[in-house]
């Protein structure tokens, strides 16, 4: 059986974008002609939600279940808004990077798609400032996509109108966060909101939002084009679809691959990252990105989907692994992660910025040789209060899990900083 | 002043926001695009243009890091400080960046060629480590294609 490839079997592999013509003879925009003609919003919504459909970005939630909160009908608040998340900032991803560079049309495809679904009247791709190639080609892409007339008040002649802008930002990993960007994308600070109420129902400037990772929307022309039976069949498991998996570290072939999802992290190292580089032996992983738990040795036959990643104590996140290998040194990378998170907060909620602030503190002087005994106590209750509940997002307890979960798998190493009052890794070097 | 082309430009965007405010950091950045920086002076006139008091927009301007409230050396080097790129020699390169240009994070080499930043991951990890030399990607980094890199900087 060939392994279909969706997403990327379209991306030109001299590393040019895919341009309109390309991407209309591949049979793009097809899925939004399907939809416009045929389709009523609902059935499309239903067409996601039945794929089984899980959000990209990191969380997993169920697409279809958030478009279904979306007020609907002619008594809903206007204007409606659909917007792309495109603000790829997490440590250890570059996927969405990949899909807008080579295949712009299909994330706007797909946004249409969503602006349909939820009768939006304006959406924005909302994209980070560093992703200069990939601003750029949106930009060529939006502007052939409206002259072709699939974008503006009257799409293909079918009655349904969205404008699509794109929204370059300024920086912060908090702008990645739901309502953070809303905030940004208003002109604010990019700190978060309380929810309830949820952006569905009060987004941007208060209006019903709907907001989505740039893998999720590219998925979405393929489902509306091939059915929800279809996309589940994709997958090697209960979770749908393919996915973008990707590696880096010392791995010998770091990269990229889109894949059933399901595949087991053993496969996704040995086969396609082709192993360790040579003299090094694996020691751990961050399966989806910087806010994940570590995975380690045990964990290798686990499925990478979000249901078994979850099963074994992490979560599938990003689905781009971060590999730790055994001549660095887990404290020196804990260290790097929380330095990181410390940095990227925003300052709004105090067990975050205190929090994180001190942890990177007590972790830096660890590698530097001047820890204290007690001090691995304060670094575990930290993880608690950092804990879901105790924040307005997600940012402080995604950097509990790669703490906690090195704080637990490699405990002897955080013991040996502390009695040897120095990193025993750095005499090896780094290779 | 704001000059006419980054008054027009501003203007521009305000077709894209239903408000006035949602331009504030976007107009940040066009002055920026122009003058290298956002000088207190720009803060001043981008601040009567969109209605904002300075402070509004300087709290704006210094939660933002790609906005500089700073001059900036004529080139901006932002070096990748997370984790990939922490495992594949980010601190070799930076070592290697602060013997050459004889300068740390956030500061410009006195004869304004150079500005070094740290910055959060650049989405390059398959080619770790990574940097951007006036926003242009850069990965695969070693000593030899740092320097090469470097000589092309005027």
């Amino acid at each position: 059986m060939t392994v279909e490839k969706p997403l990327t079997k379209d991306i030109p592999t001299d590393g040019q974008a895919l341009d309109l013509k390309g991407y209309e003879r591949a049979g793009g925009y097809q899925a939004l002609r399907k939809a416009l003609r045929n389709m009523t919003p609902q059935q499309v919504q239903e067409e996601v939600k039945n794929s089984g459909l899980r959000g990209r970005g990191g969380a997993g939630f169920p697409t279809g279940d958030k478009w279904s909160f979306t007020p609907m009908g002619t008594d809903a608040p206007r204007p409606k808004y659909v917007i792309a998340n495109a603000d790829e900032m997490e440590p250890g991803t570059f996927k969405d990077r990949f899909l807008m560079e080579g295949n712009p049309h299909q994330l706007i495809e797909g946004l249409i798609l969503a602006g349909y679904a939820n009768q939006s009247d304006i959406a924005y791709i909302f994209i980070r400032g560093e992703y200069k190639l990939s601003q750029e080609r949106l930009a060529r892409a939006l502007a052939d996509a409206y002259s072709a007339g699939y974008l503006g008040k009257n799409i293909l002649n079918l009655g349904y109108g969205l404008e699509m802008y794109l929204h370059v930002s300024a920086g912060r990993y908090m702008c990645g966060e739901e309502t953070g960007l809303l905030n940004a994308l208003e002109g604010k600070r990019a700190n978060p909101r309380a929810k309830p109420p949820y952006p569905q129902v009060s987004g941007l400037w208060g209006k019903p939002t709907i907001v989505n990772n740039v893998e999720t929307l590219a998925n979405v022309p393929h489902i509306v084009d091939r059915g929800a039976e279809w996309f589940k069949g994709l997958s090697r498991t209960k979770d749908a679809g393919t996915k973008l998996y990707g590696a880096s570290g010392k791995v010998k072939r770091p990269g990229l691959w889109e894949l059933p999802m399901g595949t087991p992290v053993r496969e996704l190292l040995e086969e396609h990252a082709g192993g360790m580089r040579d003299g090094l032996r694996f020691r751990g992983l961050l399966p989806g990105g910087a806010s994940t738990d570590f995975l380690v040795e045990q964990h290798l036959d686990v499925p990478m989907d979000f249901t078994e990643v979850e099963k074994a104590g992490s979560r599938l996140g990003t689905g781009t692994m971060i590999i730790l290998d055994d001549r660095t040194c887990p404290v020196g990378m804990t260290s790097n992660l929380i330095h990181f998170f410390s940095r990227e907060s925003c300052g709004w909620c105090t067990p975050c910025w205190s929090g994180l602030n001190w942890a990177e503190r007590i972790l830096q002087a660890m590698e530097e040789g001047h820890a204290t005994v007690g001090d691995l106590d304060i670094l575990k209750s930290q993880t608690k209060f950092w804990g879901p509940g105790h924040t307005f997002c997600a940012l402080a307890p995604g950097a509990a899990e790669p703490l906690e979960s090195a704080l637990k798998y490699f405990h002897d190493d955080f013991e040996s900083h502390i009695r040897e009052q120095r990193c025993s890794f750095r005499k090896l070097g780094r290779t | 002043m704001l000059t006419a082309e980054e008054r027009q430009e501003i203007e521009a965007e305000m077709a894209l926001y239903p408000t006035k405010e949602a331009v504030r950091i976007g107009a940040m950045k066009i002055v920026q695009r122009h003058r290298g920086w956002v000088s207190d002076e720009s803060i001043r006139d981008i601040g009567e243009l969109l209605n904002a008091s300075p402070a509004d927009l300087d709290s704006l301007a210094t939660f933002y890091n790609l906005i500089f409230r700073k001059p900036v050396g004529r080139h901006v080097i932002m070096l990748c400080d997370s984790v990939s790129c922490w495992i594949m020699g980010y601190d070799g390169i930076r070592e290697r960046l602060a013997a050459r240009l004889g300068i740390g994070f956030g500061e410009t080499t006195p004869d304004n060629r150079f500005t070094l930043l740290p910055i959060v991951c650049l989405g390059a990890c398959e080619q770790a480590p990574a940097m951007t030399l006036n926003n242009d990607l850069h990965g695969n980094l070693d000593p030899a294609k740092l320097d090469s890199l470097l000589e092309d900087c005027k």
